[in-house]
């Protein structure tokens, strides 16, 4: 494999700093008229993945593309410099984004019933600054609703490449039902 | 770090009081509400919670002493947090009619739809679901937390507009000499707005003399103008004579005419 090629990949994914799709690089690779192939780009990868071996950083595949990450066994020293930069995210958050990335779209009235609390402007508002979830549409029912749907950034956070890779949904079994039926009776 | 959360929620050790000295119909400690409350989620949360940990059987709850805890724990919050009072508040009243449904001479529980504790169980299944997923999702790797991306790129710039500015060290040299040079213009000038403009006049007459060639003075004025109108309108004529486009005629009757001249 073309060790130039590798190597201006290599380039394109230090510089960009976000995710680039297979497709992304060879439209930027071909824009001086080269006649590269996804099949080479995915190749080099592989090869760049190799060279990584003994490095720090690696390739990761996300819903985004493919992107540098620094190895998380580094994650802890780093963490020392980027402590301030990592706003926390409470359980109630946590369980509003589930609920929105497992039953999409859904509005806030749906996370609501869920819940059995109410979802506060502010919540729904912390996941769209950050990103995670965007408006999909409104439910035509009186009062048009506002859908909410996960983005391809929150999985990219999550260094995932699809909703179906987060942790599976547990099934309420009848097993179960009765189980809890007799632990509440 | 989710874990430690869930460590502390352990009731006993709450404010340092042992959960063995509370008495039995008091399952939360009054002064613990406040700092239990804000640890659960929601309502759903807390009911989950007390019926896993500590195995109470809702048959058996006191409702009106859990009602007693939620006023207890509104009464803490403030008034700001009445939002999540009230979600508080829907589930006492859940379970106060659940329980008053339980109390009501039952033919049949066979079925479960006849189980007014059904749909509370159901929405409790639902939410755990979400729940256990929440705590999963919560621990999975997240980029600034667990791992950092790799990146070489370059800062974003926050102002764009100014990024091509091209200037030399002699044009800066020159622009400072030049307002050092510059003379010193700090005198006010009052300047009053022109209410009636001879240039104006001037045209209006000249309208009006293109129309008929010759008019009267008296004409050419308006009457809410007064003595101005008169006024602009003598220098008008007179502007206009000294230059040749009219002639101005009075005869004896004092009438004062204007009249075109050839040049115009």
């Amino acid at each position: 494999m073309n060790k130039s090629l590798i190597n201006s990949i290599e380039a394109l994914l230090f510089g960009a700093g976000r995710p680039l799709t297979l497709s992304e690089i060879r439209n930027i690779l071909n824009n001086n008229g080269g006649t590269i192939e996804l099949s080479d780009i995915k190749k080099s990868l592989n090869m760049l993945e190799e060279r990584y071996i003994n490095t720090s950083i690696e390739i990761q595949e996300v819903a985004s593309g493919y992107r540098l990450n620094i190895k998380q066994e580094h994650s802890s020293s780093l963490g020392n410099i980027w402590n301030d930069k990592t706003p926390r995210i409470s359980k109630a958050l946590m369980e509003t984004i589930s609920i929105i990335a497992f039953k999409q779209p859904v509005t806030r009235g749906d996370i609501e019933d869920i819940r059995g609390v109410s979802v506060s402007t502010r919540s729904i508002r912390s996941l769209l600054e950050r990103n995670w979830i965007r408006v999909s549409g409104t439910r035509d029912v009186p009062g048009r609703p506002a859908l909410y749907s996960t983005t391809k950034d929150f999985l990219d956070d999550l260094n995932l490449k699809s909703i179906s890779d987060l942790p599976e949904l547990p099934e309420i079994t009848d097993d179960s039902k009765d189980d809890f039926l007799s632990q509440v009776v | 770090m989710q874990n430690n959360n869930l460590a502390q929620l352990e009731l006993p050790t709450l404010l340092g009081r042992q959960f063995e000295d509370i008495p039995d119909d008091l399952f939360i400690p009054p002064n613990a509400l406040e700092i239990c409350l804000e640890s659960f989620t929601g309502p759903l949360d807390l009911l989950l919670y007390l019926i896993r940990k500590e195995n109470i059987n809702i048959l058996d709850l006191d409702v009106s002493k859990i009602t007693d805890q939620y006023i207890e724990y509104i009464e803490l919050m403030d008034s700001l947090k009445f939002d999540l009072a009230a979600d508080y508040l829907v589930m006492a009243a859940t379970l106060a009619e659940i329980k008053s449904r339980l109390m009501l001479p039952r033919e049949s529980f066979d079925e479960e739809e006849d189980d007014p504790r059904a749909s509370l169980i159901k929405r409790l299944q639902e939410y755990q679901k979400f729940k256990n997923v929440s705590e999963k999702i919560a621990l999975l790797p997240r980029v600034d937390r667990d791992f950092y991306v790799a990146s070489a790129q370059l800062p974003k710039f926050e102002d764009q507009k100014n990024k091509e500015v091209l200037i030399t060290k002699d044009e800066i040299f020159d622009s400072v000499l030049e307002v050092l040079k510059r003379p010193n213009y700090k005198d006010n000038h009052q300047i009053d707005f022109e209410e009636l403009s001879t240039k104006e006049r001037i045209q209006m007459i000249l309208d009006l003399l293109s129309r008929s060639n010759i008019i009267s003075f008296s004409k050419t004025l308006k009457k809410p103008e007064g003595k101005k109108g008169i006024v602009v309108t003598l220098l008008a004529s007179l502007e206009l004579a000294k230059d040749g486009y009219v002639e101005l005629i009075q005869n004896k009757s004092e009438e004062l005419f204007i009249k075109s001249s050839r040049r115009v």
